[in-house]
């Protein structure tokens, strides 16, 4: 492997790892809305969130592309107001592995939310804790493994991201290349070694991130679950 | 202790707790089969669950008031709740069970110190146990301690005994005993035990299907077994 290689593959991690914390505290607080909570227009919103897992991502990628180049409403305000630009930068890959993900982890950390019987959170409250505390003593740790679950999945299919990335961030070297966007363009160029090359490191860094998320979620066998 | 209950209408599975009462004894018992609204009417005192309309007054302080929309929430009611299935918190040791309650920076000097309850429980050597490792007995005494430890100015007991098999029973109902002689709390004490009743219990209100059927004071000659029950 050689120096550019590793350059793809260090800013596709820290990217994709990046991006799993960042929508960390949304997806949290939308999972726990959805779990815990009944508000009009609910249903609406999990469709919504759940749209980037069955769009295609091409698809997504195009809107977010409207959206966040410099004529487009967020992009404009990004430019002007703070003289940021997220298209076609490391930025734009950042957001478009964020909104791909964002999906899983909301769903699976719903899921581990539910799990959580609420006579804990209900008796924690009869003991004097507020809403804040309950989350941070009760819900989170008893749903943390679930949570843990979901990041490694987010993390995971942030690090395959294609569709999106590309019409966001297009292929850039040395700025956003990433694995899946490096491994396509050496195929297209004939350059089957740099592409098994590459390959090898996306298998071994998908099959760590999964593996990880199975071990996890096998083991959240908590007796606080219902 | 004066809890007043007036006004009560909850709606539940297929029916509607509807009661109206004044409870002035220091151990009342709320005795009647399952599914008769008992865990409901407990919750429904705890700030647990909204009812279509209740009044609830215990001593001076209005807690639920559905004519003026108050509601005073759970976490400020001073209700010691202990449930049936003791929601110990699995992920904490017994001992931050035990002090859940008292860290609450919102109440004054805690009225009951950690030391003396844990000995009136015989709780002291299970401090740095995991809740999951404990005995049922043993479960029952850290979830009553933690409730004591909260400084409520009422205990609701759910059906403390029942999943207890006799032999334990009759260890833990002299820790209830000296729980209120000791510190003097007025409970609501959830069963469908006559014994239990007439062990610990001052006063005894029979809830079928939502309504109080029967009032009498807990003793054998007051309230004779009734007939039509098993």
């Amino acid at each position: 492997m050689n120096a550019e290689e590793w350059q793809i593959v260090w800013f596709t991690a820290w990217v994709s790892a990046l991006s799993t914390l960042v929508i960390l505290p949304f997806g949290l607080a939308a999972a726990w809305l959805l779990a815990r909570r009944d508000w009009p227009g609910k249903s609406l919103v999990e469709t919504v969130v759940t749209m980037p897992l069955v769009m295609p991502p091409v698809a997504t990628g195009l809107i977010l592309l409207k959206l966040l180049g410099r004529r487009g409403p967020l992009g404009r305000f990004f430019h002007e107001t703070l003289n940021l630009d997220i298209v076609f930068t490391w930025r734009g890959v950042l957001i478009a592995l964020g909104v791909m993900s964002f999906p899983l982890l909301v769903l699976c950390a719903r899921i581990a939310f539910d799990q959580v019987n609420p006579r804990f959170e209900q008796i924690a409250r009869t003991l004097g804790a507020g809403e804040g505390r309950v989350f941070f003593t009760i819900t989170l740790p008893l749903a943390w493994r679930g949570i843990l679950g979901g990041m490694t999945l987010a993390f995971a299919r942030a690090l395959g991201e294609f569709g999106a990335t590309i019409m966001v961030a297009g292929n850039i070297p040395g700025q956003t290349s990433t694995l899946s966007l490096s491994i396509f363009q050496h195929v297209q160029l004939g350059q089957d070694a740099q592409a098994y090359r590459l390959l090898g490191v996306s298998v071994a860094l998908a099959f760590l991130a999964v593996w990880i998320s199975e071990c996890l979620l096998l083991r959240s066998k908590w007796p606080g679950r219902k | 202790m004066k809890l007043l209950l007036k006004n009560i209408s909850l709606p539940v599975a297929d029916f509607s707790i509807e009661v109206d009462v004044e409870l002035r004894s220091p151990v009342t018992a709320i005795f009647g089969p399952s599914g008769a609204g008992k865990t409901s009417l407990l919750d429904l005192i705890a700030g647990l669950r909204r009812p279509a309309s209740a009044f609830i007054q215990l001593d001076d302080r209005v807690l639920t008031d559905t004519a003026v929309k108050t509601r005073v929430p759970p976490r400020r009611r001073e209700m010691g709740y202990v449930p049936q299935d003791l929601a110990l918190f699995p992920h904490l040791s017994v001992r931050q069970n035990l002090l859940y309650g008292q860290k609450s920076g919102s109440r004054a000097a805690p009225v009951f110190r950690f030391e003396h309850v844990c000995e009136v429980l015989a709780i002291q050597p299970l401090a740095q146990r995991r809740v999951t490792d404990l005995s049922g007995g043993e479960k029952q005494r850290v979830a009553l301690a933690r409730a004591l430890l909260s400084s409520p100015r009422l205990l609701l007991l759910d059906e403390p005994l029942a999943r207890l098999d006799q032999a334990l029973k009759a260890k833990i109902i002299p820790h209830l005993r000296r729980v209120r002689d000791e510190f003097h709390l007025p409970m609501l004490y959830i069963t469908h035990d006559r014994r239990e009743v007439l062990a610990l219990c001052d006063e005894v209100l029979e809830l079928r299907r939502g309504r109080i059927t029967n009032r009498a004071r807990a003793t054998a000659t007051d309230w004779p077994v009734n007939n039509d029950e098993t």
